[in-house]
């Protein structure tokens, strides 16, 4: 049951800085990211009633949760937005059993079928008599995330709900979210900064840079900016860029443990995936793993040779450069970023429109 | 010695419990709103009303009830006027309750505060996003979460108002059925040449009461531990 668009236009003075930002979700994940102090809680607060904005309208469909023209402004026990923070805030005198039923005892909640869905899904089944002390970190963020989901919420606003876990816990709730985000057909809106949850869980993105939104769209074309990279990774992070692509599986070896996928810009190996040929995968490349030359190699213990041409050049403070190569095959993609040093790129003479062979020494599997 | 009580001594020890008991849960309220105040707001004049809610702890109870008698007596600030409606505090049971709540007051004030400032607000706030109303949170999740605090600052006031003297007789004096208190009765006995006996007796009474109700305090705090620790079933 979706009501169509969610659209958010914020303005709040915040200390050093104000929030002015638009922004739109639909059914489906839709990620805010950007360093902290951008205004990304604030926004999500804002939308969920916990500030008052200075000027705006919030609404999701016909529902106007926020109108600061008519001087609208709804309770936030009415707004039916489920909110998991970055902390469980399980109520500690609560068994989990009745943590969850909170929100669905007041709002009418789920029905029968998909509670017992949700519990099965997050596997809450053996802690629903335990109170929220007894709770592993992990476990304890589980059952926030389906205590929000019980209240039956129209939209769902997610706060780092993995912020505060250990990556090991985060490896533990993260298919469980995936699983989902996945079933449901409401606006889920998750605020990260750990760009493996947002490419892995997101379908579009928006970047916040102090206060305003700096980009928005879909995941693989927003992150694969560098404009937007530099300015999530910071001055720092040239080493954690890289470029999103989303392939289909066209065959496995299995003698050799490796599957092929393709996508427009070529076809790469990878190790091998338990999915069905024709699946879905989504890749992400990081420049520092790529190594550039100017005619095919031959000899070479690297499978993954992707053709293609220098549309940018970028250089950093560091002695390296950022080499933007646009993919023969798939001009309309964004470019494929890759990082060498300013010594090597000189060697090489490289320059713009030169045709290059990007070759892959690693890729990894976003999902 | 050991005799039933005498309707002098049940009625001291009657009135005694009527005082403390009623003296604690009209300070409830107040202590509720002031105690939130302090430990979640800040503003203009923060400062001074802790002070002013601490002064009890440490004027001297006869400091205190002089000037409750001058606020409530009968030609007192206030005292006139609630005279006037027919509700009368000089020199009777109520005037008593009134200087035992505040009496108790600090300790009330101080133990609710403390564990307001131990709850995670946050935990509000998630109850609001789950469709709670204000009210509803404070019932179901504030309260709870509070309620040792409570149950400690009640009973701390309410012994308190047990041993209270110093006040109550400045304001209210020693009236036998009205004002007169186990400890007040205790003083009078005192007082009386052939009082010994009566003294003695009172002063059994009054240590029993005090064993009372720190058994039950005891027994409240660990039924709350329980209810904290109960293990995974």
């Amino acid at each position: 049951m979706s009501r169509g668009l969610f659209t958010a236009h914020i303005r709040k003075a915040l200390g050093s800085f104000t929030l002015d930002v638009q922004i739109e979700a639909i059914a489906g994940v839709t990620a805010i990211i950007g360093a902290s102090g951008a205004g990304k809680t604030s926004a999500l607060r804002a939308m969920a009633g916990l500030i008052t904005p200075d000027d705006g309208h919030i609404a999701y469909g016909d529902i106007v949760y926020f109108d600061a023209a008519k001087r609208t402004n709804m309770p936030v026990e009415m707004r039916r937005m489920g909110y998991v923070f970055q902390e469980a805030l399980l109520f500690p005198h609560m068994r989990v059993i009745d943590n969850l039923d909170f929100g669905s005892k007041r709002h009418g909640g789920v029905d029968e079928a998909q509670r017992k869905e949700l519990i099965d899904l997050l596997a809450l089944e053996p802690l629903l008599m335990r109170y929220p002390r007894h709770l592993s970190g992990g476990e304890a963020q589980r059952v926030a995330i389906a205590r929000a989901l019980l209240s039956n919420p129209q939209i769902l606003l997610l706060d780092e709900p993995m912020a505060s876990l250990d990556p090991a816990r985060r490896r533990e709730i993260l298919p469980h979210l995936e699983a989902m985000t996945e079933r449901l057909h409401l606006p889920v809106i998750l605020v990260s900064h750990n760009i493996d949850e947002v490419t892995r869980l997101a379908d579009r993105v928006i970047v916040f840079d102090r206060g305003t939104v700096f980009a928005q769209g879909e995941v693989a074309e927003v992150l694969n900016r560098l404009d937007v990279q530099q300015l999530i990774h910071g001055e720092s992070g040239d080493a954690d860029i890289g470029t999103i692509i989303d392939t289909k599986i066209t065959g496995h070896d299995d003698s050799d443990h490796i599957t092929q996928v393709e996508f427009p810009g070529g076809t790469l190996t990878i190790g091998q995936m338990d999915r069905p040929v024709d699946s879905e995968v989504r890749l992400r490349l990081r420049a520092r793993d790529i190594a550039i030359a100017t005619e095919k190699p031959t000899g070479l213990s690297i499978q993954n040779m992707l053709k293609g041409h220098i549309a940018q050049i970028d250089e950093t403070d560091k002695g390296q450069m950022i080499i933007g190569l646009r993919l023969d095959g798939h001009p309309e993609q964004g470019l494929l970023q890759a990082v060498i040093t300013q010594r090597a790129a000189k060697t090489l003479s490289l320059k713009t429109d030169q045709t290059v062979w990007a070759l892959i020494k690693s890729v990894s599997i976003v999902n | 010695m050991l005799t039933p009580l005498s309707a002098g001594e049940s009625e001291a020890l009657w009135l005694s419990l009527k005082i403390g008991v009623i003296g604690t849960l009209l300070s409830l309220p107040p202590g509720m709103v002031i105690a939130w105040a302090l430990a979640r707001k800040t503003f203009p004049g923060k400062f001074l009303l802790d002070l002013i809610v601490h002064l009890p702890l440490v004027l001297p109870p006869v400091v205190t009830g002089y000037l409750l008698l001058l606020t409530f007596g009968r030609r007192g600030l206030l005292g006139g006027w609630l005279d006037s409606i027919g509700f009368t505090l000089a020199f009777n049971w109520k005037g008593a309750a009134l200087a035992s709540a505040i009496m108790g007051f600090p300790l009330l004030v101080r133990a609710l505060r403390l564990s307001w400032e131990a709850l995670d607000a946050r935990l509000e706030t998630a109850a609001r996003t789950l469709g709670a109303t204000p009210v509803d949170v404070f019932f179901n999740v504030t309260l709870p979460l509070i309620m040792p605090g409570l149950l400690t600052g009640a009973l701390l006031a309410f012994a308190r108002a047990l041993g209270e003297f110093g006040a109550t007789i400045t304001f209210v004096a020693n009236i036998p059925g009205e004002t007169q208190t186990l400890p007040i009765a205790l003083y009078s006995a005192l007082q009386s040449p052939s009082g010994e006996t009566a003294a003695l007796r009172l002063l059994m009474l009054s240590v029993l009461l005090a064993v009372g109700a720190l058994a039950l305090s005891e027994w409240l705090t660990r039924r709350q531990q329980h209810r904290n620790e109960k293990s995974p079933s």
